[in-house]
């Protein structure tokens, strides 16, 4: 294999590596725009991943039938899951002001508990090994773009992935051209960043945290489905989402709150994920390689700090609850 | 309960036997308030005395606990900023309510209906009509954080004006405006009342309730005192309607004695975070026995030259140099690049009542006496603390300045705004300092609060001690500085006699202009 060939294809790998990150982390972008900083990523990642699977095996069993109805219980259920849980969290930080960080922490901890326990259930009923059927990891697999896919380097680099990579990015683009373009996105920009302008200015700050909140979780919870679904190809395996949904909370600080900066972001970490597989460096055991994304995430959090720019910054009441009467 | 009073169409707004509390505390308690159509009524009290509150329930802010709202004649439910909107009424908070990362239009347009995406090239042309027809000057693509507090001030006004609003309330508007951008506003107040707008002016300034408004309402601790006529109303019978009792309004500033000089500030230079100037080549002297008020817009480096004198602030240029008795003889001592407590061992004796006093000034959640032992603890050798000589020290203040406390073990923060001042400056001043800076410290204080702070000045004054006041009142910086330095952007434009210097000038060289004949200057 010469270089270029290495080259092309980690960057095609780096794209499905980078996938649920993009997901999990515009999910956080939306959150946190709304002033809510969850950090319970990882846990709606898990839970998104485990109900995903259970949706998609269950359909399968109880209807008989593989490939896209499987495909769709599994989008809809790891989505509703992942807003169950972004819904939690507000109902605790927003109607009941509980601390954002001691909520985020709990949650992250408690959705990787519900993963890996109805997992554990799962595997039990399927009889200690669930996985689901050919028909339906087709359909998760890469599209069949025909001959496209076989134009040198441009093949490799646009038409050899899932559906779910194409839609990530697409919902990254509307996100971007909704809290840039739209007056809805510019009350829930205000809502983040200063809730009581919001508030005087007539928002329901309550409802535009509520909203975006559940609706960041649901991406969450779609990230998760990918790890269960794509990455693990329809099989339970307890540690699927291992440390992603900390690294897309990173990668929303790397791609200083914008959904379209988070593609790009998503790739580099992406890339640095997989790079043991695709660019080996001889002698260098694989413990190395796996540090790289989180020495990238010390990295940047390092630069990000030095340089300060007002509008690549975080939302300023992030973290912070919202109490009109407060004197 | 119900007046049989009929309701008058000329009262846009009418709020009757209006309460509210917050927890224990009852911020109002049967307020009236009155406003007619096309009038500019001051709504006039001292701190606490709850008209910011009355004005937030009319607002939508808060929701009263009892009482009436008649607006045009009809009684209204107004449960939320947008209630108040929808009956046309705006208010321009004291605190702004503005987004730092907005820009202008984008502050302005936020949160109105209208189609899913905005227009920005029509809502800049919108915004610029507004400016245009009220004498307003502004730039809508300007982002909030890169604007002057009187830009942001107009950006809050023509928000409320873009919401079609006929009655605006403006809460404390010129605390933050010198004395030319105040009159600006003046003036576009004057063009709004013509175009049949009713305004509510907040605020404590007697000169500006005679200067500006129509008829004047009074609060007083929560109660409805009286409303008058602004042209039947003097300085002095409003103030007593205010207090609710006679006060001396003179500021004493005997001549200074003994004048000899205790302070040197040699071409001071600092950077701040963003490596741009703070500070720029300052110089001046400070002498016992003499009041040396500091003039100037917020944010033009005082607060980074009361820090740099303290040994707080990196320096990066020039001296400092305090006028010190070593071995029986006078030595200037350059103190640049030592911290506070070299300064101490060094035995000069430097008292600092700083801007932030629950945050660079006093532990919140510590008491009085534990408060000011942080002052003296490293006086006595030994593992222990002595906390018998700070409850002394705390007993005594607490008696002589007269502080509300119900012990001196309360925790600070319980104390009202006043009381923690009389604390910090008691502190400061029981150290026996040569110099003695003090940075806003009347700032959120009542008037009788404010007198005794201005009279513990004079006496340190007396005693011949250096005073360095950085104050944000003109009026009361002139009336007690025997000198009056004025900062603009780092620099200092101008050293003046405050007696012989006319508060206009003052306000030019706050922006930075120099007045042609430096009327008294004796720049040392």
């Amino acid at each position: 294999m010469n270089v270029l060939t290495i080259i092309i294809n980690w960057i095609n790998a780096a794209i499905l590596a980078g996938t649920p990150l993009l997901l999990a982390t515009n999910g956080e972008i939306l959150t946190e725009k709304s002033g809510n900083l969850n950090l319970g990523v990882e846990g709606q990642m898990y839970m998104g991943a485990v109900t995903g699977l259970a949706a998609a095996w269950l359909t399968e069993r109880w209807f008989g039938v593989g490939g896209i109805i499987p495909l769709i219980a599994a989008v809809v259920f790891a989505f509703l899951m992942g807003c169950i849980s972004g819904l939690i969290y507000s109902v605790l930080t927003v109607t009941l002001r509980a601390n954002q960080n001691v909520t985020g922490l709990t949650l992250a901890i408690f959705g990787t508990g519900f993963g890996k326990f109805f997992g554990e259930v799962l595997s039990n009923e399927a009889g200690g090994y669930v996985t689901v059927g050919a028909e339906t990891k087709h359909v998760f697999g890469n599209i069949n773009f025909g001959n496209l896919t076989e134009i040198p380097v441009i093949g490799t680099l646009f038409f050899r992935y899932n559906w779910l990579v194409y839609f990530s990015i697409i919902v990254a683009v509307i996100l971007g051209w909704f809290l840039n373009k739209t007056r809805k996105g510019l009350s829930l920009r205000a809502v983040g960043e200063s809730p009581a302008t919001a508030d005087s200015a007539g928002i329901n700050v309550t409802r535009y945290k509520y909203a975006a909140t559940t609706i960041g979780g649901g991406l969450c919870g779609l990230a998760g489905m990918y790890m269960s679904m794509v990455n693990q190809k329809g099989i339970w395996v307890t540690d699927c989402v291992s440390g992603y949904g900390w690294l897309a909370i990173a990668l929303v600080i790397f791609s200083t709150w914008s959904p379209l900066r988070a593609i790009y972001s998503s790739i580099i970490f992406g890339g640095l994920s997989v790079m043991y597989m695709r660019v080996p460096i001889p002698g260098l055991p694989r413990d190395i390689y796996m540090m790289f994304p989180y020495i990238a995430t010390i990295i940047v959090l390092i630069l990000t700090s030095i340089r300060q720019i007002k509008e690549h910054a975080q939302p300023a009441s992030t973290g912070l609850n919202y109490y009109r009467e407060e004197r | 309960m119900l007046d049989t009073k009929p309701i008058t169409v000329d009262n846009v707004v009418e709020m009757r036997h209006i309460c509210k509390s917050f927890g224990t505390v009852q911020a109002l308690s049967d307020v009236h308030f009155a406003l007619r159509r096309g009038e500019i009524l001051s709504l006039l009290g001292e701190n606490g005395s709850g008209k910011t509150t009355l004005m937030n329930i009319l607002s939508g802010i808060y929701f009263p606990d009892a009482g009436e709202i008649y607006v045009n004649g009809n009684h209204v439910t107004i449960r939320q900023p947008k209630d108040a909107f929808d009956l046309k009424i705006g208010m321009v908070h004291q605190h702004f309510k503005l987004v730092d990362v907005f820009s202008a239009a984008e502050n302005i347009v936020l949160g109105l209906p209208g189609g899913r995406t905005i227009n920005r090239r029509a809502l800049a042309r919108h915004v610029r009509e507004i400016a245009d027809q009220y004498g307003f000057e502004i730039d809508p693509d300007k982002k909030v954080y890169d604007m002057s507090v009187s830009e942001k001030q107009t950006v809050e006004i023509i928000k409320t004006l873009y919401r079609g609003a006929d009655i605006l309330i403006l809460d404390e508007p010129t605390a933050v405006l010198t004395p030319q951008e105040t009159d600006k506003l003046f003036d576009i107040m004057r063009a709004m009342k013509k175009d049949n707008k009713s305004i509510i002016l907040i605020t404590h300034k007697l000169n500006e309730v005679l200067a500006v408004s129509d008829r004047v309402t009074v609060l007083r601790k929560g109660e409805y005192i009286d409303t008058v006529l602004t042209k039947d109303a003097t300085i002095q019978s409003l103030t007593d309607m205010m207090v609710g009792r006679s006060v001396s309004l003179e500021i004493d500033c005997p001549e200074p004695q003994n004048i000899e000089p205790i302070l040197k500030v040699q071409s001071l230079t600092v950077l701040n975070q963003d490596g741009a100037k703070a500070l720029d080549d300052v110089t001046f002297g400070v002498n016992g026995g003499e009041i040396l008020g500091i003039a100037g817009i917020s944010g033009s480096g005082q607060r980074e030259l009361c820090e740099a004198i303290a040994g707080l602030y990196p320096v990066t240029g020039g001296s400092i140099l305090y006028r010190n008795v070593v071995d029986g003889h006078e030595v200037d001592e350059n103190v640049v690049g030592l911290n506070p407590n070299d300064i101490v061992k060094k035995g000069i004796a430097l008292a600092f009542v700083p801007e932030d006093r629950l945050g660079m000034g006093l532990v919140p959640s510590l008491n009085m006496v534990d408060n000011i032992m942080l002052k003296h603890y490293r006086k006595k050798k030994g593992f222990f603390v002595d906390r018998k000589t700070s409850r002394q020290i705390a007993e005594r203040l607490v008696e002589e300045l007269q502080i509300v406390t119900p012990d001196v073990f309360t925790p600070i923060r319980k104390l009202s705004g006043g009381n923690v001042q009389k604390v910090l400056v008691g502190r400061e001043i029981d150290t026996h300092p040569r110099l003695l800076m003090v940075a806003y410290p009347v700032r959120g204080l009542d008037i009788n609060s404010s007198y005794t702070i201005y009279n513990l000045l004079n006496e340190q004054k007396e005693k011949g001690v250096a005073v360095i006041f950085i104050g944000e009142d003109l009026d009361v910086l002139m009336e007690i500085s025997d000198r009056l330095l004025v900062l603009s952007g780092g620099r200092v434009t101008g050293i003046v006699d405050p007696r012989c210097t006319s508060k206009q000038d003052i306000g030019l060289l706050m922006l930075g202009q120099s007045i042609d004949n430096e009327k008294g200057a004796d720049a040392v």
